[in-house]
């Protein structure tokens, strides 16, 4: 299994840097959705089975959405539009 | 002599460099300040008009008078061209941003160097694999009854650890509460474009996409139905009441988007949120607080504890997991409704 | 140093994952990529933790029938800790975007800088 680890690893680490260099908010957060499943995925490798449905429900789903309803109150998504408009 | 590259705005290391120069340039202009320097320049600059045209004989010294003006017309822009404070923020800015890679690249590096002092990775000899797994792996069963030993683990003998967790949990959603709750007096303090906000919410309510309901029609029942096995057999299999709660959690917030307030409200108001949640707290609280007047010490619970492998077994175990699981369903669905209204 | 390392390659990720979460939280100045920076740097140490209780070759501590020997099961200690760390981390992200939605209601920006200069103008 440790070359399927070391390709989860890898991924994981470019998923960090992805989310830190997007430019677009709601690009980053997608990418920190994923970041999430594959640290799931880690932990059934590492045997700890109840960690993995934890964060696949708590860290996947719950606070994906909870940042995705944060970008809608902040007009996030409408500023972006215009931005793209502009170019 | 390199290359000229003409996408150099796309290639890596620009894209780094602007990482590490953050996004934009903080622009920090003092606007009354400069309010008044147009003013003030306005004014001169009327004043070298008036010096044109009411001394039309003396060339010279109208002249004179003329460039005193403008002098002065020129010292007052430069003045406000570089703008001491805006200049200090920016060398701040420069030296902050070197100090926290320098200091980020160090923790790092102390870190990483520790690690290659650890133990193997993976051996059974590593120190922290001592006595108290062990026992917990040869006890566990008989004591607690859970085959799942993490579940018997974290609700029979750290069970005031995860008391103090739900509390955690309770205490945060009422703090969203306290932060982003819209009440009526609120409503007063807001201006048009937030009530407008809120309106457009309960507007795009009524015509609600079709698709949605159908899917959240069939899938609602069979998550909530999987939370809840989670749940029950959180002693038996892999889950507990954290996972369960929070997949319970997702169905209702799958309900929410799928069929509106007006559906929802029918079940879960302020009140329900409270009684559910402090009624589960409590539970937990008087199931498991003898153990302080007991200096912490395991008891009996006077329940059987049941063959194992059965889903009436563990003692205690089943009734903590459904308050825990009622708890984080509760929190997570008021953190997710808070933030879109701003109510439940 | 390099070979143990290598050995321990999942604690090296999880402290290179620590250092890019470190560093999201002092360069960035948006604040919700600061709470992104933060919930990676929960995850690094969830990451280590889990890692040291690993022992290779052994199964997850859920005692099916009849097994009952000490040496199949993995060390049950971190999975318990970090369980209950993922939904504390959960809550405290709440709490945060929560008080980032009202400090965008009052200042209507993001940039930490520009919310420091206006709560400093109006103090003034």
């Amino acid at each position: 299994m440790t070359p399927f680890a070391y390709l989860l690893l890898t991924f994981l680490l470019a998923c960090a840097i992805a989310v830190s260099l997007s430019k677009s908010l709601l690009n980053s957060i997608i990418i920190f959705m994923s970041y999430s499943l594959i640290m799931s995925i880690i932990w059934i490798l590492l045997e700890s089975p109840d960690l993995a449905i934890t964060e696949a429900a708590v860290g996947a789903g719950v606070t994906s959405v909870l940042f995705f309803v944060t970008l809608k109150k902040i007009h996030a998504f409408e500023e972006e539009k215009e931005h793209e408009q502009e170019e | 002599m390199s290359k000229k590259n003409d996408n150099y705005e796309s290639t890596f290391w620009y894209r780094l460099k602007y990482w590490v120069n953050g996004e934009e340039e903080t622009v920090l202009e003092e606007e009354s300040e400069r309010h008044e320097a147009h003013l003030k320049r306005v004014a001169i600059e009327d004043r070298v008009y008036r010096a044109f045209s009411e001394i039309p004989d003396d060339g010279e010294e109208q002249e004179a008078h003329y460039r005193a003006l403008k002098k002065e017309l020129y010292e007052l822009s430069e003045k406000y061209k570089t703008w001491p404070e805006k200049q200090g923020v920016k060398i701040f800015d420069r030296f902050y941003r070197i100090f926290a890679v320098i200091l980020c690249i160090g923790i790092i590096g102390i870190l990483l160097v520790t690690v290659s002092y650890l133990p193997q990775f993976g051996s059974a000899n590593n120190p922290n694999n001592n006595e108290v797994s062990k026992r917990y792996i040869e006890k566990g069963l008989e004591e607690t009854g859970a085959t799942n030993i993490v579940t018997g683990m974290i609700l029979d003998y750290r069970a005031f650890d995860t008391l103090g967790e739900s509390h955690v949990l309770f205490i945060s959603a009422c703090s969203v509460l306290i932060l982003i709750r819209v009440d009526k007096k609120r409503m007063e303090d807001m201006t048009q474009e937030e009530l407008d906000e809120i309106r457009g919410e309960e507007l795009y309510e009524k015509n609600q996409d079709i698709i949605l309901q159908k899917v959240a029609f069939f899938l609602v029942p069979i998550i909530m139905l999987f939370g809840i096995y989670i749940i029950l057999n959180g002693h038996l299999s892999p889950g507990g009441g954290f996972p369960g709660g929070a997949i319970i959690g997702a169905s209702f917030i799958l309900y929410l988007n799928a069929f509106g307030y007006e559906k929802t409200r029918k079940f879960f108001t302020y009140k329900t949120f409270s009684v559910i949640s402090i009624g589960s707290l409590l539970c937990y609280a008087l199931a498991k607080g003898y153990s302080f007047y007991m200096g912490a010490n395991h008891l009996d619970s006077g329940i059987p504890l049941g063959t194992p492998g059965a889903i009436f077994s563990g003692g205690l175990i089943l009734l903590l997991n459904i308050c825990v699981g009622l708890v984080v369903a509760c929190t997570m669905y008021a953190f997710y409704s808070l933030f879109r209204r701003g109510g439940m | 140093m390099l070979e143990h390392l290598l050995d321990n390659y999942y604690e090296t990720v999880s402290i290179i994952l620590f250092g890019i979460g470190f560093t999201m939280l002092l360069l960035n100045r948006n604040l919700i990529k600061k709470i992104m920076g933060l919930n990676i740097m929960d995850t690094a140490i969830y990451l280590f933790l889990t890692a040291k209780g690993y022992i290779a070759g052994r199964v997850a501590p859920i005692l099916t029938a009849g097994v009952q020997e000490k040496d199949a099961f993995i060390n049950p200690v971190p999975s318990g800790l970090v369980l209950t760390g993922i939904v504390v981390s959960v809550s405290v992200t709440a709490f945060m975007l929560s008080l980032t939605i009202r400090l965008y209601r009052r200042y209507h920006t993001l940039d930490i800088d520009k919310i420091a200069m206006l709560a400093k103008r109006e103090d003034l």
